[in-house]
């Protein structure tokens, strides 16, 4: 399996995951999955700055992203697939071929309440994720990858 | 004063804050500098915090890593505002520097900034 970890996080391509998570795993690509960064070149430079050249970032649409993703599944290099909301991800989920989502960071903003340090979510958020897990997909948050991976059972 | 630049250095945790309280230590200027941390912050809200924290005037945004929230932050805030500099890579040479020349343009000081900053990386021989 080549898709090492399938990330929720609003902050997308950044430190935790070209860092914290890729230089343990050794990743060589990573999946950007968004459909408004997809149609722009200039969100798509701003993602690429920080990323080492060694890495492979691809900019792919929701539905680019569920046809693709058994092919990201059986390339030989390992990868990281990111979304930045839990409707991309959900959406992702319903293509089939996702079986784990790690929630890597949602953050503070006005309505959400805090459910872990980096984990802040409105009550229909939470709702959704726990369809999710309800659905059979193992959900659980991870920051880094020197946390531990907490269930949502625990959280939510 | 009013004329002059002023700083905003946008982090990851509490690295800001040190950076500009260790400039103040060794400078005494105070007031050219604010901080700003990423923490517990998405996209939306640490793009608030940079604006509520730049004001009105002309700022050069001092960024501690080339890339990641910090910077697509910075830049996406900074895009189409001509009152507005981004310079990543920011470290305390950088910063004692900027804060004893905030009279020069926009473009200077961030340019200054740039050489002021990678001036300070070095490795000196060690004593034989």
């Amino acid at each position: 399996m080549s898709l090492a970890l399938v990330r929720l996080d609003d902050r997308l391509i950044h430190g935790q995951v070209v860092v914290g998570w890729g230089q343990p795993l050794n990743i060589e690509f990573i999946i950007l999955v968004d459909d408004e960064v997809r149609d722009s070149a200039w969100e798509q430079d701003l993602y690429r700055m920080g990323v080492p050249s060694s890495i492979e970032v691809v900019f792919a649409s929701v539905e680019e992203a569920r046809r693709r993703i058994p092919d990201w599944e059986t390339d030989p290099r390992i990868g990281i697939l990111l979304a930045g909301d839990i409707d991309t991800m959900t959406a992702l989920v319903a293509g089939g071929n996702v079986p784990r989502v790690n929630i890597g960071g949602i953050h503070h903003r006005a309505g959400r309440s805090e459910r872990l340090r980096y984990v802040y979510l409105t009550d229909e958020e939470a709702a959704k994720l726990r369809q999710l897990a309800s659905d059979g997909i193992v959900v659980t948050a991870q920051d880094v990858p020197t946390a531990r991976a907490v269930p949502i059972g625990e959280f939510l | 004063m009013s004329d002059l630049l002023r700083g905003v250095v946008v982090s990851h945790a509490q690295l800001a804050d040190a950076l500009i309280a260790a400039v103040h230590s060794i400078s005494g200027v105070d007031g050219a500098l604010q901080a700003v941390s990423n923490e517990g912050c998405d996209p939306a809200a640490l793009a608030a915090r940079i604006e509520e924290a730049i004001g009105t005037g002309p700022a050069v945004l001092f960024v501690d890593l080339p890339g990641g929230s910090c910077l697509t932050s910075a830049i996406r805030f900074a895009r189409g505002r001509a009152n507005l500099a981004v310079v990543t890579g920011v470290n305390l040479a950088m910063l004692l520097d900027f804060v004893f020349h905030r009279d020069l343009s926009l473009a200077d000081a961030a340019q200054r900034a740039v050489e002021a900053g990678a001036k300070a990386i070095r490795s000196p021989a060690p004593a034989t």
